[in-house]
């Protein structure tokens, strides 16, 4: 039976919370204060509330073994869950409101452009990882759910090469975003050689 | 009877000048109301496409038409494009111009205190007559021209812009280039201290760009003063830039202090910074792609469109192929993008 307790309260309100940035850009399609380009401003925006989503879900372990704080486990799935819907919302927006009637572009973009090509890439391995992030699949799947779940970290690496790739000069916004992933890869990486069997040749 | 009495008018009763220009804003919001239902047809058709009008004595300077005054006197163009206009309000605030910041929202803020007068601008290099000039000694004997053009950027969105300005060829002209003259080098303002951007190498200050001599005398290519009949605002490039319509945006070079005859081709600064992405002819061409994007199609920024058609096929020069065409004929344009 499912505990309502106080982490089950507090996110009911961070629910909402992650719906802001969404809201924010549906009134400013609305109020038309979305800039010169809107389509590029929605674009833009879902994509970098896909990548912060991402990050925050995978900034979880560290934290936890950091901290201590094991019940931060709870609030990962929504998080990674909330990156999925801001991914699918900035792929939705490409195709049909920038490209539109020139939908047909998209295998095109998908096939020749490098930075496409890896931004769908990512998108692809988010929805297997969306679609079993139910108990009941976590359950199902076992040790495998694990094993499928690491997934996230190549997403999280595309996702990152996408941003970087469709820069035109200056990267110093993709730049700090991969700075943030490498840390928290590279927390992951250091526990795991800590962790190495006794033994092990160096 | 009674007698016609004058009404006297309490100061509370007067409505304030912001809320007198800004009535049509007003109603925009009244009206946003059914926009809701209607499915969101795009509100910038129903904000004014003109600048806002002109405030007597609005920060002018003691040296000159203050950025944003009215140019008096403009001559209409036959070089005009029909299409419907880009907002004064998006050709104001949405523009790459990396002297002040990198985000096309960082040039209206960035440059806000800029001062563009007074101006200098030295011509130099191969020709008889070299000089260095105050911009009003520059335009002074050119009539101002009304040029509404389509503006392709190369990040494939686009505008149709109402420049004013003089022609390119004209100017040149006065400084009479030798033979030597094969080409016209363009260099931009690189002052740390009024422009934010150039505290990070983004590219290589200052800014330059180039034209073949044929290009730079060919009657589209333009020097701007103003857009929308008004003195270029800082962020457009004040108090003078490069309009050249069939290329990509950002031969459209800002704040112009130097133009040089040369017999070699000057470096140029995209094509420096990336040379297999960014060309140094950059004609506009739906035909061959950027290294990392299609060029075939784009986002037009203008009155008649919205959230849902933006999208418009890019034509070969940017609709320009029947006057520049000639200019390459024989050249392959994939190579010499």
């Amino acid at each position: 039976m499912y505990r309502f307790d106080r982490i089950a309260w507090s996110k009911l309100v961070l629910f909402p919370l992650a719906l802001v940035p969404a809201g924010l850009l549906v009134e400013g399609v609305f109020a038309n204060s979305l800039g010169a380009d809107p389509v590029d401003t929605l674009t833009h925006a879902t994509g970098i509330w896909a990548l912060r989503f991402l990050l925050l879900s995978l900034a979880i372990t560290p934290l936890r073994q950091w901290t201590g704080w094991n019940w931060l486990i709870r609030y990962r799935r929504m998080l990674g869950l909330f990156a999925f819907f801001y991914a699918t919302v900035h792929l939705a927006i490409y195709v049909v409101l920038d490209l539109g009637a020139y939908w047909a572009d998209l295998i095109t973009d998908i096939t020749k452009r490098p930075y496409m090509t890896v931004g769908f890439a990512a998108w692809l391995i988010l929805l297997p990882l969306a679609a079993t992030s139910t108990q009941r699949m976590i359950r199902r799947l076992g040790r495998s759910w694990q094993k499928l779940h690491r997934l996230v970290y190549a997403a999280a690496i595309l996702a990152i090469l996408h941003f970087f790739w469709l820069v035109k000069a200056d990267l110093r916004e993709p730049a700090i975003y991969a700075l943030i992933l490498a840390v928290l890869l590279g927390a992951r990486a250091f526990k795991a050689w800590r962790k190495r069997p006794l033994g092990a040749k160096d | 009877m009674k007698p016609y009495r004058d009404p006297i008018i309490r100061p509370s009763e007067i409505t304030d000048e912001r809320d007198f220009y800004g009535r049509r804003s007003l109603l925009a919001a009244l009206a946003a109301s059914p926009l809701l239902l209607s499915g969101c047809e795009s509100a910038s058709s129903e904000a004014p496409v003109g600048p806002p009008p002109v405030v007597p004595n609005a920060g002018a300077t003691p040296s000159g038409p203050a950025a944003g005054g009215a140019i008096p006197g403009v001559k209409t163009s036959a070089l005009s494009t029909s299409e419907p206009k880009t907002t004064w309000s998006d050709v104001t605030s949405y523009n790459n111009y990396y002297e002040f910041g990198t985000g096309k929202d960082d040039p209206v803020v960035q440059a806000r205190s800029f001062q563009a007068r007074p101006w200098s601008i030295t011509v130099d290099g191969e020709c008889e007559a070299p000089g260095t000039l105050d911009l009003e000694d520059l335009i002074k004997p050119h009539a101002i021209e009304e040029r509404i053009y389509r503006m392709r950027c190369v990040e494939a969105w686009s505008m149709v812009v109402p420049w004013n300005g003089i022609p390119l060829a004209d100017v040149l002209k006065r400084f009479k280039p030798t033979s030597r003259a094969k080409y016209v080098r363009f260099v931009s303002l690189a002052d740390k201290e009024r422009m934010p951007g150039l505290r990070y190498p983004v590219l290589d200050w200052p800014y330059q760009e180039g034209l073949r001599m044929d290009e730079a005398m060919h009657p589209l290519a333009m020097l701007a003063v103003g857009v929308y009949s008004r003195w270029l605002p800082n962020q457009n490039g004040a108090p003078l830039r490069l309009v050249v319509p069939w290329k990509y945006g950002f031969k459209g070079i800002k704040a112009i202090v130097r133009i040089e005859f040369t017999n070699r081709k000057p470096a140029t600064s995209w094509n420096d910074s990336a040379p297999d992405e960014y060309g140094f002819y950059a004609n506009v061409n739906p035909a061959v792609d950027h290294p990392r994007w299609s060029q075939a199609s784009e986002r037009r920024i203008a009155a008649d469109r919205n959230l849902f058609n933006a999208r418009i096929p890019t034509l070969p020069f940017n609709g320009y192929a029947e006057q520049v065409a000639s200019l390459y004929t024989g050249m392959d344009l994939a190579t010499y993008f």
